[in-house]
């Protein structure tokens, strides 16, 4: 990948910014987000509650089921590969993916590598727990980072701890000596020249969205409020009650978080949420997939 | 370019408390609209955001369209209230610039699409029109200028031009066809990707993402 390719998929991220991503598995759940507002979708056969629940291994989706949601909708189409699936992630760049999310929603192909991204020309973006994560990926090419948060739970709070992590992270950076900054690279284990991007600009160098968890329009809020730029939105549109009008509801709750009086009514007869389960309940920590 | 954090929590510009007129209104339902504000911030022009309908009060005498996803922000241009005061704003001829989304936002037509939004530029749009994500380009391309007759209509003869101006598209329209009260004020590999109609601008490329300032200081000027 080129500098220009790796600029305009960065470009492509800024675009989506201020939107919400929603998973769908049918062409027709696809022009439902689009109608709700959604500003990308998520093409996948199994959205995460369920990848949980039915255990096994989860691999990539199958591109036919891909390019039917493709041709449902003029919103970009994203789809997940396996982390380090070099293979998949070749198959969804033929089929003109507009972004590929490397998944640990996904079961991992690969237990010490992720793929080179740069490698490619369509664009990436991957998760991360903190700081380090982050800028790893973003070496690797990444164009566009998300909090790991614990997909399929419903709930929020890992997505919250990963945000407020990594914002801490990045303040921490920026507040440092210049000369400094050389120790923070190695404690982070991330390249010089992205650690000080950081200590310079106070920011990443990509887009960064809030992912897992996410499930009522005071969820999205929230991760706005956290300094999310945009979120996913995974199992808590199509496991809830009225899919249509809650995608609404958080694609407007996403665009004025701070507008307390219209998050009020947005939260209002939406019916029911998805059901959810704790984190301390479950046994596969996805997150915890790849470092 | 890379746009400053602080622009997540930002409202308005520095300093534009009492500004009773000459504010920029960038339209901020979703979308690229930081990038905007980080233009005019450094050519030192005021601006708001405008996320909800009293967002557009009386200092705005100039809106901005940002660069996002055409549908998300239609939908959301209702929900929000926002649509009327901004379709006034440009009936009344005031200077209003579109980029990418902001340009199918403001175009009469939509190929393969009933929808219009604004319906202000004389001309038909289609969206998507260099297809997914791998089709997105840079390029480099003049860009005629034309003097405004009134808000609504130009002159027919470019009365100067902005020359060597990088192009990003993104997952960009182009300009079908061009109606009788647009010019054309760029052309790329024989498709017209930037029109202007009297004190209407709209590029099918993302100005906003660039370090060139040219596009958004002639929009001042308009």
């Amino acid at each position: 990948m080129d500098t220009t390719r790796n600029e305009l998929n960065r470009n492509l991220a800024q675009m989506l910014k201020g939107g919400v991503i929603m998973d769908v598995t049918t062409p027709e759940q696809a022009r439902i987000a689009q109608e709700a507002g959604a500003c990308a979708v998520m093409a996948l056969e199994r959205i995460p509650a369920d990848i949980r629940a039915a255990g096994g291994v989860s691999r990539m989706s199958d591109p036919a089921m891909i390019r039917g949601i493709q041709e449902a909708v003029s919103i970009p189409v994203m789809a997940k590969v396996r982390i380090g699936h070099i293979a998949e992630a070749r198959i969804l760049q033929a089929i003109d993916i507009d972004y590929i999310d490397e998944s640990e929603v996904l079961s991992p192909a690969d237990d010490v590598y992720h793929i080179d991204k740069r490698e490619f020309d369509v664009p990436f973006v991957c998760g991360a727990k903190n700081l380090g994560e982050a800028l790893r990926r973003i070496e690797e090419g990444a164009s566009m980072i998300r909090t790991k948060g614990e997909p399929g739970t419903g709930d929020v709070i890992q997505a919250v701890r990963h945000m407020r992590t990594m914002n801490r992270q990045i303040r921490e950076l920026e507040a440092l000596r210049d000369d400094e900054v050389y120790e923070a690279a190695k404690q982070l284990a991330v390249p010089y020249e992205l650690a000080r991007f950081v200590h310079d600009n106070g920011r990443l160098p990509v887009v960064n969205f809030a992912a897992g968890g996410v499930a009522t329009p005071a969820d999205a809020a929230l991760m706005m409020e956290l300094g999310a730029e945009g979120v996913f939105v995974g199992s808590g549109i199509f496991k809830s009650g009225d899919p249509a009008k809650r995608a609404a509801a958080i694609v407007q709750a996403t665009a004025n978080w701070q507008d307390a009086d219209l998050l009020a009514r947005l939260s209002a007869d939406l019916g029911e949420a998805m059901v959810g389960i704790n984190e301390d309940e479950i046994e596969t920590i996805m997150a915890a997939r790849g470092e | 370019m890379v746009v400053d954090v602080s622009y997540i929590s930002k409202e308005h510009s520095e300093g534009i408390e009492g500004e009773r007129s000459g504010v920029t209104g960038i339209l901020a339902v979703q979308g690229a609209f930081a990038e905007h504000a980080a233009m005019l911030d450094r050519l030192g022009a005021p601006w708001k955001l405008l996320r909800a309908a009293d967002d557009f009060d009386a200092s705005i005498d100039r809106v901005i369209l940002p660069g996002g996803e055409s549908t998300t922000q239609g939908k959301l241009l209702r929900s929000t209230g926002l649509f009327d005061p901004i379709a006034a704003h440009i009936a009344a001829g005031k200077p209003t610039f579109g980029t990418c989304a902001g340009m199918i936002l403001l175009a009469s037509a939509l190929e393969q699409d009933d929808t219009v939004y604004f319906g202000a530029l004389d001309a038909t749009v289609r969206r998507n029109a260099y297809g997914r994500q791998l089709g997105s380009f840079m390029t480099t391309e003049d860009l005629d200028t034309y003097t405004p007759v009134d808000g609504l209509h130009s002159e027919d003869d470019p009365s100067g031009v902005i020359a060597d101006m990088p192009m990003v598209f993104i997952r960009g329209p182009l300009v079908a066809s061009v109606g009788d009260d647009a010019r054309i004020m760029a052309v790329v590999d024989g498709d017209v990707v930037a029109l202007q109609q009297g004190r209407i601008l709209a590029t099918a490329f993302h100005p906003e993402v660039t370090d060139d300032t040219r596009v958004h200081e002639y929009f001042l000027g308009l």
